[in-house]
């Protein structure tokens, strides 16, 4: 049997999730002898490749660009998994919604900045107005909650999904977990 | 006919960045930008919002380094308040900070510069990861999973959780240190010396093979900021600002938080998301300096422990004055880590530790604090300003990855201009590119850019700006 493509993607997210995956420690090593990692920031692989059976999704949607990749990765992914409650409910990156991109924007470049200001755009994507979670823009599978879901849920979630079992996330975590 | 050539993403990062190279018509790299694609506004979004819940939501900036933002913005809520955290309080912040110090330090050098350092620049891509380490040299790979696994746990072990503990609060922390913890803890420090000493001995045996990367790397004269004991040595949670320029003389001196806006401004680029900090009176980029690692070392003139302060004697030799060059941040990453340790397993000693007095309360005092702390890439700084019923108003964050900014811009282009040459482009050239930002370890908001198109795209464009080939690969 070959082995099960899994990917990992940061969209706006803090990292904290990713780490959490890290978190695995020793298991993660013994783990990956089942699995290839073909996408994520921890190896060197460029493009989101085709046919990836679980890809675990980090943070909100912010940009355009995160609008653009999570498309991709919806088309090319068998189980897309929102990771965590950024992914989830837009949790932290969504408060910003009440004060609108330019306000973020404004705050950043000209009253915190002294020399040059300018809202940057040269190879870097626009904000979106409105922060959204992942499953508004693409359907999702599986809802991971958590800031961030523990380590012991990630494993046994990767285990059960590993021998093709559907894991009961209910008993594992919650939102702020 | 000149080129364009685009890193998208920058991998093997905490966070993610993409980087653009200009070459002219000869092939030979005339620009570099690194660009940080995101912005996320927590310097805005916090308005409204009691500033005692600033350091639970301040932490959200980073999952790797959560527990800095908690105690630089636990720091300005007590400026707001204007009391003075009880002692054993101010020792857990500093064993907690540590930790977290030895466990960034530990993704930075075994999960994602090892692969670089163990199976060369010019390694198999597929192959370059942690787990590549993990089969072709499985103690490497082991010794970093179980240095990581000791801070994270000891971040755990006091604060409940590993990711954005809660434990530390505006007036100090939740709940005192017990004894059968401080006993679990000083369990594990044998086998972490182990670890740490190891990886140091590994180091210093392969650096020889890399004299080409660390004669070219992001290796130029700056200045460098870092907080500082009275005494000299060097420190990451409480102490003084100093920074020293160039050759080693002392710029600044004990500067405390509500200074830093005096001294440093931050400048923008077009190109890129991450703000440019400089030392307002040399300007923009004049007055651009570095932090983090190698900062430390170069400013503290000891360690203040035994074992990491023959190693930083060591280190010194490196340079006369300060060490310049940034593969060497490496280097100063594990003698930081052989320092954490030390210093967890001294403050522990202490019987003070156990004492169950660790928060002080107060109401708003003040509608203006700053607090300052070392996160692992350098010096980190909150401002915050409230109203008088405790209301956030503005706040200004400068992070420690931002003042690396100008230098990792500066090295990427001389790292290109050493390694790439536009008329035959190997992975391993462009790899190296990849690496100088990598020896600086930045923690950068996490974003990739335009992906779902080809790893590397290279178009040559004519002075009219028609783009005449395009090569993917
Ligand atoms: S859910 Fe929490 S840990 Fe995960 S990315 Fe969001 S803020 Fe970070």
């Amino acid at each position: 049997m070959s082995k099960l493509k899994l990917a990992t993607v940061w969209l706006d997210g803090c990292s904290g999730c990713h780490m959490s995956f890290l978190d695995m420690d020793e298991r993660l090593i013994t783990l990956s002898n089942q699995f290839d990692l073909v996408f994520s920031p921890l190896v060197d692989f460029k493009t989101f490749p085709e046919g990836v059976d679980i890809a675990l999704v980090e943070g909100a949607i912010s940009s355009v660009e995160d609008e653009h990749k999570i498309h991709i990765i919806r088309e090319r992914t068998k189980m897309l998994i929102a990771m965590g409650d950024c992914a989830i409910t837009t949790n932290v990156p969504g408060m910003r919604n009440s004060f609108g991109a330019k306000a973020i924007t404004d705050h950043a470049y000209f009253t915190t900045a002294d020399l040059q200001q300018q809202v940057p755009a040269v190879g870097v994507p626009a904000l979106i107005e409105k922060v959204r979670p992942v499953h508004e823009v693409v359907p999702v599978d599986l809802f991971l909650p958590g800031c961030p879901p523990s380590a012991d849920t990630f494993y046994t979630v990767l285990s059960d999904l590993l021998a093709g079992r559907t894991p009961d996330i209910a008993s594992l975590t919650r939102f702020g977990a | 006919m000149s080129q364009t050539i685009v890193i998208d993403p920058v991998t093997r990062l905490e966070g993610h960045g993409k980087i653009t190279l200009k070459t002219d018509d000869q092939g030979n790299v005339q620009e570099a930008f690194f660009h940080v694609t995101q912005v996320r506004g927590f310097e805005k979004f916090n308005e409204g919002r009691p500033f005692y819940e600033m350091p639970a939501l301040m932490a959200r900036i980073c999952g790797i380094c959560p527990v800095s933002h908690l105690v630089a913005s636990a720091k300005a809520c007590e400026a707001i308040m204007a009391v003075e955290i009880p002692h054993t309080a101010a020792q857990l912040r500093r064993i907690i900070n540590l930790a977290q110090t030895i466990q960034s330090h530990a993704l930075s050098f075994f999960y994602l510069s090892s692969p670089d350092l163990l199976l060369g620049m010019d390694a198999d891509p597929a192959e370059r990861n942690l787990f590549g380490v993990a089969k072709a040299k499985p103690e490497l790979a082991l010794a970093g999973v179980a240095l990581r696994r000791f801070g994270q746990h000891i971040i755990e072990l006091l604060g409940r959780k590993r990711i954005h503990p809660g434990w530390i609060i505006p007036g100090g922390v939740t709940e005192p240190l017990d004894a059968a913890k401080r006993d679990e803890i000083l369990g594990m420090i044998p086998q972490a010396y182990g670890n740490v000493q190891y990886a140091l001995a590994w180091y210093k045996k392969i650096a020889e093979k890399f004299k080409d990367e660390i004669e070219n790397f992001a290796n130029f004269p700056t200045m460098f900021l870092g907080l500082v004991n009275d005494d000299d040595s060097i420190e990451f949670t409480d102490g003084a600002l100093r920074l020293i320029d160039a050759t080693g003389n002392t710029v600044l001196d004990k500067v405390t938080a509500d200074q830093f806006d005096h001294h440093f401004g931050e400048a923008v680029e077009p190109y890129t998301y991450m703000k440019f900090p400089y030392y307002k009176p040399l300007g923009y980029p004049g007055g651009s300096y570095r932090v983090g690692p190698l900062a430390r070392l170069n400013i503290a003139s000891k360690m203040g422990t035994p074992l990491a302060g023959k190693e930083l004697v060591e280190f010194k030799q490196l340079a006369k004055g300060p060490v310049h060059g940034s593969f060497h941040y490496h280097h100063a990453r594990l003698i930081e880590v052989l320092y954490g340790i030390e210093m967890i397993e001294r403050i522990l000693a202490d019987p003070q530790i156990l004492d169950p007095h660790v928060r002080a309360t107060a109401g708003v005092n003040r509608l203006e604090g700053a607090g300052v702390a070392e996160a692992p890439r350098g010096t980190l700084m909150h401002h915050y300003k409230v109203d008088e019923y405790g209301k956030m108003v503005w706040a200004n964050l400068v992070i420690a990855t931002g003042q690396n900014n100008h230098a990792m811009n500066r090295g990427v282009l001389n790292a290109a201009q050493r390694f790439v040459k536009g008329s035959k482009l190997e992975q391993g050239m462009l790899n190296r590119v990849e690496a100088v930002i990598r020896t600086f370890d930045p923690c950068l908001s996490c974003s990739t850019h335009a992906f779902g198109q080809m790893p590397l795209s290279i178009e040559l464009v004519a002075p009219s700006g028609e783009i005449l080939d395009e090569v993917h690969r």
